[in-house]
């Protein structure tokens, strides 16, 4: 093997007295792709962090093509060679996408240099095969084409190592393998790369070598990982074995959600044209389909985010009047939205505020106007024993826990009010397969007590596993609906096209 | 070399030190200015001092012009929390003196009197705060921008009052008839200006801190302000929110007017307020917008009005630095406010 092209040796970081890294070594070099791999919070992103200078570690040197270098912010990093893609991304949406390229990048005296920086793009864009209209503004990309465009941008300031954190976690699986072949091409020219994800069978399809962490400590290295098995990687991971949960056949009540010819229009995406389904109490309903065909409109329906303009909704028999989120929920509907961070959280507020936000002007945490904070405290830190939600205590920030952990507390904020019938999106987008695991066997629990439950997804698989019966959802309307016995992928991905209609009505 | 650096958390001790900070930076860099002027650094701030804390009576006049701008800093700070961006407190005082005079002026008894005083002067700075927001609710109008420009409106609206229907037709001065005396608020040291508006001034603070933190709407002021969306998931009506919170905001502006009219000047002319509204902002940002932390900010500033005053007259530096020393304050604890974000590191010797 050739001379690293990065090294960190004995990389220590902590928060207070929280250890996000102790003493890590790593290494990649040129023309390899390293899979970083760990439960949430085990500090793979710090790591990064730190690679990438945005916090200095307390402990520990990082060596770029053997020589030790300081790195104290990006702009440090870029020059020694190291790029980074984030989860959110750093653009600047009105800008098209050739400016948002030059950003930063004086041309000859002090101007910007706009044909050469074309010549590059387009060089760049032919060598690893990441295509992009330059004269796009950036708002009008869809995600997988930003993710594309910070890719790009990172190679046009001459990355050598390229990080991705969790780049996955935000594809349609159809992006996932355009991804994958332009990150081949660019290890196979040489670059190093370094790839984060929860997703095991990715990580074992794409990466050379992982490296796995656990609680801040590197808990071992997998020199092959097309050769070993996704459950042995997890047990690495989480030092024990995962097996999946066990679906126990059930029975279905009444029907506890209804929707019944609901047409929306006048925002933004694709709007529902005629949507009828219902789900029944003790039943998990999945809704497959490709992003961007109708799944946002009918979450922002359901759970009151957006009044439609036709059709009728019933929640445990009674009628919707006013569409929102405090009348249904009042109805007894449970919602977790998609986006943890903009929808669900308030990240410079205490943990307990955000857990108590739907519920604020219940008797449970307020009389008379007033604020009851005993109980709001009580309720947050039993949620998080209950949950196991790792964070330092109920007044932290909520924005400094991880991703998994925010999912855990959004959840305990639904299910601790019993709700009768629970609608979710992505429910393990970002979280790891323990993590997963365990909202998996919450939402089955929920099941079995009677909550009917709508998962909004596009992996196949845990929908698969999950649900009773799955539609899916083709531009805007309901495609067709299988009890799940009778889907497979393949059929499924199928109707995902719009080819292949149904049989039964929802 | 020194570079910034994000910070990933910050110290308890750093939020009562920032506004220190910031005071003791703003005293530094007007030393400067005070040398130019060719006075005594140590001197001019010794006359300041006395002049604005340094007796009983000191105190008391102190006090009282603490008072209107803790009412303005409590309005900027509570509309703040929620991003309502209300720079239009200056307006909303002159709303609530001129609505107070009008009410001072008829005869009634006096508790009467100043209750209704109260009354109508809150209704009018809530009511002039109502436009901008309701502006940015319906038609998303900027607030920074509209609740400005209203200022101007009620100014020479005002100003069209005195010169007009309200002239002393005796002097022939722009300024309105007096209140009735019953009206005026009780001095409760014999011997100085110290009236009851100042006193509930201080009971007001308290009052808007336990809103913010004690109580639902204060908690959806928070929410509303730190994220929008997730309130409105949450089952917040953020527009809602907004409104009430302008509503609030105006009122205790409108109070401060009302406090100028009834313990002050007891009638309304057009220099009743010297840009109380505009100190509130200062108030404000120097309190990190907590309630608590609005009193001893006001208290500041009022001390540095007082005192520039006598050390004008007893060195010969203008007044004016108190100005100065406003705006500079106001910058200080903005650049101060960075370090919460972030920290400087030193940068050694590269390798
Ligand atoms: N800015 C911060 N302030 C305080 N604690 C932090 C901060 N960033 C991270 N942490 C803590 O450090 C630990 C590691 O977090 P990190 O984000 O690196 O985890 P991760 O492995 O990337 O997890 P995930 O898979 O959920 O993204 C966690 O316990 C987290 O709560
Ligand atoms: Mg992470």
């Amino acid at each position: 093997m050739s001379a690293p092209l990065i090294e960190m040796r004995g990389i220590t970081k902590s928060f207070g007295a929280v250890k996000a890294n102790e003493a890590v070594d790593l290494s990649v070099t040129p023309g390899e792709i390293l899979g970083l791999l760990g439960e949430n919070g085990a500090g793979k992103t710090t790591l990064m962090n730190v690679l990438f200078g945005a916090y200095a570690p307390d402990a520990g040197e990082i060596l770029v093509e053997g020589r030790p270098v300081a790195i104290h912010n990006s702009a440090d990093a870029l020059a020694a060679g190291i790029g980074m893609v984030h989860q959110h991304f750093h653009l600047a949406p009105r800008l098209t996408v050739l400016e948002n390229l030059l950003i930063g990048i004086p041309g000859k005296s002090g101007r910007i240099d706009r044909a050469r920086g074309l010549a590059r793009l387009t060089e760049i864009s032919r060598q690893y095969g990441l295509s992009l209209d330059p004269n796009l503004p950036v708002s009008a990309l869809s995600v997988g084409e930003q993710q594309r465009l910070e890719i790009i941008k990172a190679l046009f300031r001459g990355a050598k190592l390229l990080i991705l954190d969790e780049p996955t976690a935000v594809l349609a699986p159809s992006e996932v393998d355009g991804l994958f072949a332009a990150l081949r091409s660019m290890a196979a020219q040489g670059l190093g790369i370094i790839f984060i994800s929860h997703k095991l069978n990715e990580v074992r399809a794409l990466t050379h070598r992982c490296v796995v962490l656990r609680h801040g400590k590197v808990a071992g290295r997998v020199d092959h990982p097309a050769e070993t098995t996704s459950a042995e990687m997890a047990r690495l991971m989480c030092g024990h074995e995962i097996v999946p949960p066990v679906k126990e056949a059930s029975t279905p009540g009444a029907a506890v959600l209804t929707l019944d010819g609901i047409s929306t229009a006048g925002h933004a995406g694709t709007p529902l044209r005629d949507v009828s389904l219902s789900v029944r109490a003790g039943e998990i309903l999945g809704i497959a389909g490709v992003s961007g065909n109708g799944q946002r409109a009918l979450a922002d329906v359901i759970s009151g985010m957006l009044p439609p303009g036709a059709g009728a909704m019933t929640i445990a028999g009674k009628t919707v009047k006013q569409f929102s989120p405090r009348e249904l929920q009042a109805l007894g509907l449970g919602r977790i939205p998609e986006d943890r961070m903009t929808t669900g959280l308030v990240t410079n507020l205490p943990l307990a505020d955000s857990m108590v936000l739907p519920r604020i002007g219940t008797e449970a945490f307020s009389r008379k106007g007033l604020l009851n904070p005993a109980a709001i405290r009580a309720f947050a830190e039993a949620q998080i024993k209950a949950y196991d939600i790792r964070c330092p205590g109920p007044m932290v920030r909520a924005g400094a826990l991880s991703g998994g952990n925010l999912q855990k507390a959004l959840l305990a904020r639904e299910l601790a009010f019993d709700p009768k019938v629970l609608i979710v999106s992505q429910p393990t987008r970002g979280l790891d397969i323990g993590a997963a695991r365990f909202i998996h066997e919450k939402f089955l629990a929920m099941r079995a007590r009677g909550c009917g439950i709508i998962v909004i997804g596009e992996d196949l698989e845990e929908l698969l596993m999950l649900s009773d019966r799955i539609a899916v959802m083709y531009e805007g309307r309901i495609a067709g609906t299988l009890p799940s016995a009778d889907a497979t992928v393949a059929r499924l991905g199928l109707m995902m096209t719009g080819a292949g209609q149904t049989e039964e009505a929802a | 070399m020194f570079r910034l650096e994000a910070r990933t958390s910050t110290p308890a001790w750093f939020n009562l030190a920032l506004p220190l900070i910031a005071i003791a930076a703003t005293l530094i860099l007007c030393s400067g200015l005070i040398a130019i002027a060719g006075a005594g650094v140590i001197e001019a701030y010794g006359v300041m001092l006395s002049a604005s804390l340094g007796d009983s009576y000191a105190i008391t006049e102190t006090l009282v012009r603490a008072a209107p701008m803790i009412f303005t800093g409590l309005a900027v700070a509570i509309a703040f929390r929620a991003k309502f961006w209300n720079i239009g407190a200056e307006g909303q005082l002159l709303a609530g003196a001129v609505a107070s005079c009008f009410v001072g002026a008829i005869p009634m008894p006096g508790t009467l009197a100043m209750l209704l005083m109260a009354l109508a002067g809150a209704t009018a700075g809530a009511l002039v705060a109502l436009v901008p927001a309701t502006l940015r609710v319906k038609f998303k109008v900027d607030d920074v921008v509209s609740s400005l420009l209203l200022n101007s409106v009620i100014y020479y609206a005002l100003m069209a009052l005195i010169e007009g229907p309200w002239k002393d037709t005796f002097s022939g001065y722009p300024i309105s008839p007096p209140i009735e005396d019953s009206a005026n608020f009780p001095v409760l040291i014999e011997g100085t200006r110290l009236h009851l508006g100042v006193i509930v001034a201080l009971i007001a603070a308290p009052l808007c801190w336990f809103l913010i933190a004690r109580t639902t709407l204060g908690f959806r002021i928070r929410v509303t302000g730190e994220n929008p969306e997730a309130a409105r998931y949450g089952g917040i009506n953020v527009q809602r929110v907004l409104l009430s919170t302008a509503l609030l905001s105006g009122a205790l502006a409108g109070l401060a007017g009302v406090g100028e009219v009834g313990g002050v000047h007891f009638q309304v002319m057009s220099d009743i307020s010297p840009g109380y509204g505009y100190s509130g902002i200062v108030v404000a940002m120097l309190a990190r917008l907590n309630p608590l932390g609005v009193v001893p900010a006001a208290i500041f500033l009022a001390a540095v009005m007082t005192g520039a005053e006598a050390m004008s007259r007893a060195t010969g530096v203008p007044a004016f630095l108190s100005d100065v020393i406003q705006g500079t304050a106001l910058l200080a604890m903005l650049v101060a406010l960075l370090f919460t974000a972030y920290r400087i590191r030193r940068v050694g010797a590269q390798t």
